[in-house]
């Protein structure tokens, strides 16, 4: 049996959480296919049939797939979903939005989030913010899966030469349409797919001083993420938020300032390789998962280690 | 127009999880338990929506144990006009809290429903998007904002890159983000009043409904602890500890 992968493009670019979604898929030990639907994919598919491991490219190129509305999605992936064993979407803001909506469909369960492969069918997610794992089984025929792509290695962007072909469109249900999109536009990396983090929480007190965080990411090429309580105060804008309701992130280091360590905080960072936490309270929980702790006055820090960077 | 919102009891957000000894799940015996906070910006965002004279009347449904008409009467008692309980003490998998909700949809033929984007104890985020599969209506998850037009809804949706907005032909479904608003203390007067709110209470057979679960926990355990590292002294330490011991810079 095969198992389908719906690939995750912006801008004529895959995305790199389709290749960690990849990875879960070919554990389930199938031919991987990759569904690339979009409007002008050319390029996508092309980079999608270069990944290794990837046996068959599907594309679904028409307009109504443009801006990745769930509903038409969700309609082209249960038509094909049929033949697979499986479909799989990395754990993003699409794959959360369509998947749910072809496992109803489909009238199967969706296993979300995912953090391991054990088998075909028995799959390991966190739940409670992550401070409990679950192994579960599932009993449908057909599985629909989101990945949590930290979790999985990136399968090589090439390598691979799969196939390409296209599927035939079914009608959009037309009960939605695109208005208008906001991205926040940034020089720097994307949070998910950062070697480097520096986040601020509530001890960073206004919105402008995130420019004092700001500069030492420059420093390191580093990503600029929030606590929820930084978010919540209007510090900064929701898709900087790392933790349990916002982003999931696995970098190499992750600095985390006048951050308490909430929970739900914890939730998003903790699989982080190293943590550095600079905060001025000495007990704060930040510092139980920390690698290395730093108990100072983040507005006399921040400066001495952009200071520190440029020696 | 209605507005049908669905709300979870579940292990309130300040309470730390314990897994229990023989892993079969977490401990809930003895702690205290509140309306899933995404929920409570749904019940907010309804009630608003009804004093801004764009809802008539707000029904809040719950599907859990005895104890969830609690939290229909938080709900209640925040604005909601009656409550509706699906009662029962098996575990309801999200697909079969999409079917029981559909099945109260029917009867209750609302032109919007309002849930939260996913319920911190399972953190499944997948009945709002099921809901509206199985209804055949449109979707707008993870709501930052939403304006109701005339036969169409507005919703300003929180994406990984920054913010979507998308027109939703009604009726529609809607999970709320956290930024959607801040829900509302109930009052002393409005939490007595609640009391005398209706609540219509059912098993999911009335309904007609298969809930028999879907995926099979097998165990529950406690994710690997990380250990405390060190302290440093200053900055000068830590970028050495970082270039020379963790080599990450």
């Amino acid at each position: 049996m095969s198992v389908l992968v719906l690939a995750e493009h912006e801008a004529g670019q895959l995305k790199a959480s389709t290749l960690n979604t990849v990875t879960a898929a070919k554990a389930l030990d199938a031919d991987v296919h990759v569904l690339v639907a979009g409007s002008g994919i050319a390029a996508v598919a092309q980079a999608a049939a270069a990944v290794e491991g990837v046996a068959k490219v599907l594309t679904a190129d028409a307009a109504q797939f443009e801006h990745h509305l769930a509903e038409p999605l969700a309609a082209l992936l249960v038509e094909l979903a049929k033949g697979y064993a499986a479909v799989l979407a990395p754990a993003t803001s699409t794959g959360k939005n369509v998947l749910p909506r072809v496992a109803a469909l489909l009238d199967v369960a969706q296993i979300s989030d995912i953090t391991a492969v054990v088998s075909a069918d028995t799959f390991v997610r966190p739940i409670y913010a992550g401070n409990a794992l679950a192994t579960v089984q599932s009993k449908d025929a057909l599985k629909v899966i989101t990945v949590r792509t930290t979790a999985f290695e990136a399968a090589a962007a090439s390598g691979g030469s799969a196939p390409v072909e296209a599927v035939v469109v079914p009608a959009d249900p037309a009960v939605s349409s695109f208005v208008s999109q906001q991205l926040s536009k940034s020089e720097r990396p994307e949070l998910t797919s950062a070697r480097i983090i520096i986040s601020g929480g509530r001890g960073m007190q206004s919105g402008e001083n995130f420019h004092l965080l700001e500069k030492v990411a420059d420093k390191l090429g580093a990503a600029v993420g929030a606590s929820r309580a930084a978010v919540d105060a209007g510090f900064v804008p929701n898709d900087l938020q790392v933790g349990q309701t916002g982003k999931i992130v696995a970098p190499e280091l992750y600095i985390a300032v006048g951050i308490s360590g909430a929970i739900q905080h914890l939730a998003g960072m903790k699989d982080s390789k190293v943590i550095v936490a600079i905060n001025k309270d000495e007990e704060a929980p930040i510092f139980q998962v920390a690698d290395y702790g730093l108990v100072a006055d983040l507005f006399k820090a921040l400066p001495e280690l952009a200071a520190e960077l440029d020696k | 127009m209605k507005v049908l919102v669905a709300v979870k009891r579940v292990i309130d957000y300040n309470v730390k999880i314990r897994v229990k000894a023989d892993n079969t799940g977490v401990e809930t015996a003895n702690v205290k338990f509140s309306m899933n906070p995404f929920d409570e910006i749904a019940v907010e965002e309804a009630v608003r929506l009804k004093e801004a004279g764009k809802a008539t009347e707000i029904v809040v449904v719950s599907i859990g144990p005895a104890t969830a008409q609690e939290t229909l009467r938080t709900a209640l008692a925040m604005g909601a006009d009656r409550g509706v309980l699906v009662q029962t003490d098996e575990e309801i998998q999200p697909l079969a809290v999409a079917k029981l909700l559909k099945a109260v949809v029917d009867k209750e033929q609302p032109g919007l429903v309002i849930l939260g984007k996913q319920a911190i104890d399972d953190d499944s985020n997948q009945t709002g998007q099921m809901l509206a599969a199985l209804l055949g209506w449109s979707q707008g998850t993870f709501a930052s904002k939403v304006a109701i037009g005339d036969g169409s809804i507005e919703v300003t949706r929180e994406v990984d890159g920054g913010l979507e907005t998308v027109s939703l032909k009604m009726p529609a479904i809607v999970t709320t983000d956290l930024r959607l608003n801040e829900p509302r203390y109930a009052s002393l007067p409005n939490i007595m009043k609640a009391k005398k709110k209706p609540i219509d209470t059912m098993a999911p057979a009335d309904l007609g409904v298969d809930v028999a679960p879907r995926l099979v926990t097998l165990k529950v355990e406690e994710p690997a602890k990380r250990k405390a590292g060190i302290k440093v002294g200053d900055i000068a330490a830590l970028v050495d500890k970082l270039k020379n011991e963790a080599k990450v810079i």
